[in-house]
């Protein structure tokens, strides 16, 4: 489904991927692990789009296509979703408005006819039930206002609505209490199936005791550096980062 | 009367001709004479004058406007006047035929609403109603209608009439061979506890050059509360300064919107005299520019007496090249304790080439009152962009959605529902892209 091949990006003329590779296959889930600063949030940037960060090297197909060829809104229209770190509040434009507008973009390039107001709010209150989500957060302006833990919820939400073939979670984790995080490691999971594929991004193994991941991979100063299965993330969390580290640093030598 | 050319503003003849050459005759004849005066010694202000520093409106003018006489009222029928109608919007209907009340065209009253032109005032009512304040510094551009203006309108409502629906003020502008300047006067009172909106409509009938030059005199009753909800969608080559000055007595409230969209240079004076206590002015305002127009609001509110008013904001959404200009003066008389006054103007730039001059201005001699303003320009947020690009959202979509949501702000104000929907209709039309 995906396939990152010696993927560099930079951003203002510094480097921070430095030649990824990455395989996703349909069903699997992948964790993207590694100390603050290694990269983590560039690459999933760089996979929805954001224009910030210039790839120079490197290929990334998705479904057979040139996922750098496209723009934001064309990679989301294929099917790749992007769970913001931090979801962006927009004053003025309505939760409902805005996701129905996204919904029938994202239907009319896959050739499907647009949800009118009723098929649309059905839909809205089969997916609610998924994350827990309030109404009355999707009567307000999009995000504005949301707690942390409501704003992730949120991503979610609209990932249910969206119905992504990949979808990249960065750092949903992170600010959430465990009972938020239940909720939305249950959203994601009832979500996957064995066409959709999901890339966790994280900073610390407990997501992945609620989303069990097929692989983890560890990054560290732009690149994998060591791949596993989840006892990978256990370790990690026992041990901490330090020791992949020394690893870089005594293969380097 | 050579002196209107002592602030080296170079007047052309035509000028000269028709406001200065002869001794002014008619029922207006004192009050043209007198203003006459006044304009002689103040002159029209050039760019050097602090109010009209960024609007460099006398030159344009000058330099585009050949014969100042004025218009005379034209043809029109009430089958062209339809396309000018708010489509949804039911009203009384006062039409302006390059100023003057054009009876055929308009609509009936409601009971409580009488309309008569100026001319038909005696010499007493006239001198009340329309002499220019003393004592008060009047825009040389009012004091300009005041020598200039053919007739006018007064536009009376007794106390307690509640309207049900909105008096339109549509005026239409067309230049012809007596001339491409109008001077429309419009003097409206109200009675006690009466609840009125109006709209007021310009409509360029060619793409002509023309000179508007209104001037608008509001006295609310007490406990009353009027609505004046404006649009400003005129030809390419329009200048238009409007003044309007509106005395807001005690437990009554006056709010005017101004949707401003196109005209080669547009300059707006509102004033709001808070004269007393428990009364609210409200000052709403969208200018969307694009292409050279120019947009420039100045505002004025003065409370005098404790507990009172004021809320005010405009935005503006600024492209191509063109320009607005926001400045607005809060004034909190020492005797007016307890104000409250809030100003905000906030503004986008969407090109490297459109301008924005903001400037907000509190003078305030109380000592107990709530005051704030505040003024910002930024481009589109980046951030917020690319969040709804990545939900598919077109990138042009999206951009619209954003900009809409600014400027649905303001237009959230408009109490009128059909009109705030017609207004909600121009914006998007403007900002394109598509919603839903």
């Amino acid at each position: 489904m995906l396939t990152i091949k010696n993927l560099h990006a930079s951003i203002e003329g510094t480097p921070i991927l430095r030649g990824i590779n990455l395989e996703v296959k349909p069903g699997e889930v992948h964790a993207i692990m590694g100390p603050n600063g290694s990269g983590k949030s560039t690459l999933a940037s760089v996979l929805a789009g954001r224009e910030e960060y210039e790839v120079t090297q490197g290929e990334v197909t998705f479904k057979g296509k040139d996922l750098l060829e496209l723009n934001p809104e064309e990679r989301a229209r294929e099917g790749v979703f992007l769970a913001f770190q931090y979801p962006v509040e927009i004053p003025g434009v309505s939760s409902t408005n805005f996701l129905r507008t996204a919904v029938n973009q994202v239907r009319e390039y896959r050739g499907q006819e647009p949800l009118d107001a009723v098929k649309f709010l059905s839909l809205m209150k089969e997916k609610m039930k998924l994350v827990e989500i309030d109404q009355k957060l999707l009567s307000r302006s999009l995000n504005e206002g949301f707690s942390g833990g409501e704003k992730k919820r949120n991503e979610i939400f609209q990932m249910a609505i969206l119905e992504p073939t990949l979808s990249i979670l960065d750092e949903t984790d992170s600010g959430l209490d465990i009972d938020a995080l239940k909720v939305v490691a249950n959203g994601v999971n009832q979500l996957k199936s064995a066409e959709k594929s999901t890339i966790v991004v994280t900073h610390y193994q407990r997501l992945l005791d609620y989303i069990i991941p097929d692989f983890v991979h560890v990054l560290f100063e732009g690149r994998i550096v060591k791949s596993g299965d989840k006892n990978l993330a256990m370790e990690l969390e026992e041990k901490g980062y330090d020791w992949i580290k020394e690893e870089v640093a005594n293969t380097a030598v | 009367m050579s002196a209107v050319t002592k602030k080296e503003i170079s007047v052309s003849s035509s000028f000269m001709d028709t406001y200065f050459g002869h001794k002014p005759t008619g029922p207006f004849a004192s009050l043209r004479e007198n203003a006459a005066k006044e304009l002689a010694q103040k002159g029209l202000p050039s760019t050097k004058d602090e109010e009209y520093k960024f609007t460099p409106i006398t030159k344009k003018i000058e330099s585009s406007i050949t014969n100042f006489g004025h218009a005379m009222p034209t043809n029109v029928t009430i089958s062209d006047l339809k396309t000018h109608f708010i489509p949804g919007v039911d009203t009384y209907t006062l039409v302006f035929n390059n100023g003057i009340l054009d009876k055929e065209l308009s609509g009936d009253l409601p009971d409580g609403v009488s309309a008569r032109p100026l001319s038909s005032l005696s010499e007493e009512e006239l001198t009340e109603k329309i002499a220019l304040a003393e004592n008060k510094e009047t825009d040389p551009y009012a004091t300009l209608n005041q020598l200039a203006f053919q007739d006018g309108l007064f536009l009376e409502i007794r106390d307690k009439a509640i309207l049900d629906k909105p008096i339109l003020l549509l005026h239409l502008i067309k230049a012809d061979n007596h001339g491409q300047t109008i001077h429309p006067r419009l003097i409206i009172e109200t009675g006690k506890f009466v609840e009125a909106t109006f709209i007021q409509l310009v409509a360029s009938l060619d793409e002509q050059i023309t000179f508007l030059n209104g001037l608008e005199n509001v006295k609310v009753g007490e406990g009353s509360h009027i609505h004046h909800l404006k649009i400003q969608d005129e030809g390419k080559q329009a200048l238009e300064v409007s003044n309007m000055v509106v005395d807001v007595p005690k437990d009554a409230t006056f709010t005017s919107f101004v949707l401003s969209l196109q005209g080669q240079m547009i300059r707006n004076n509102l004033t709001l005299n808070l004269l007393d206590s428990n009364c609210e002015g409200n000052m709403f305002g969208i200018y969307l520019t694009n292409g050279q127009t120019h947009v420039d609001n100045h505002t004025n509110v003065d409370h005098t007496k404790p507990h009172s008013e004021s809320n005010e904001l405009y935005k503006g959404i600024l492209t191509d090249k063109s320009r607005g200009v926001f400045n607005g003066k809060i004034f909190v008389r020492q005797d007016a304790q307890k104000t409250n006054a809030f100003q905000q103007n906030n503004n986008i730039l969407l090109s490297e080439d459109a301008i924005i001059n903001t400037k907000p201005q509190l003078e305030i001699w109380a000592d107990d009152v709530k005051c704030s303003h505040g003024c910002t320009t930024g481009q589109l947020d980046e951030e917020a962009l690319f969040y709804l690009r990545t939900r598919g959202i077109s990138k042009e979509n999206a951009k619209a959605l954003l900009l809409y949501a600014f400027a649905g702000e303001v237009l959230e104000k408009i109490n009128h529902e059909t009109f705030r929907e017609y207004c909600v209709q121009l914006v998007q039309q403007r900002l394109g892209g598509q919603n839903g």
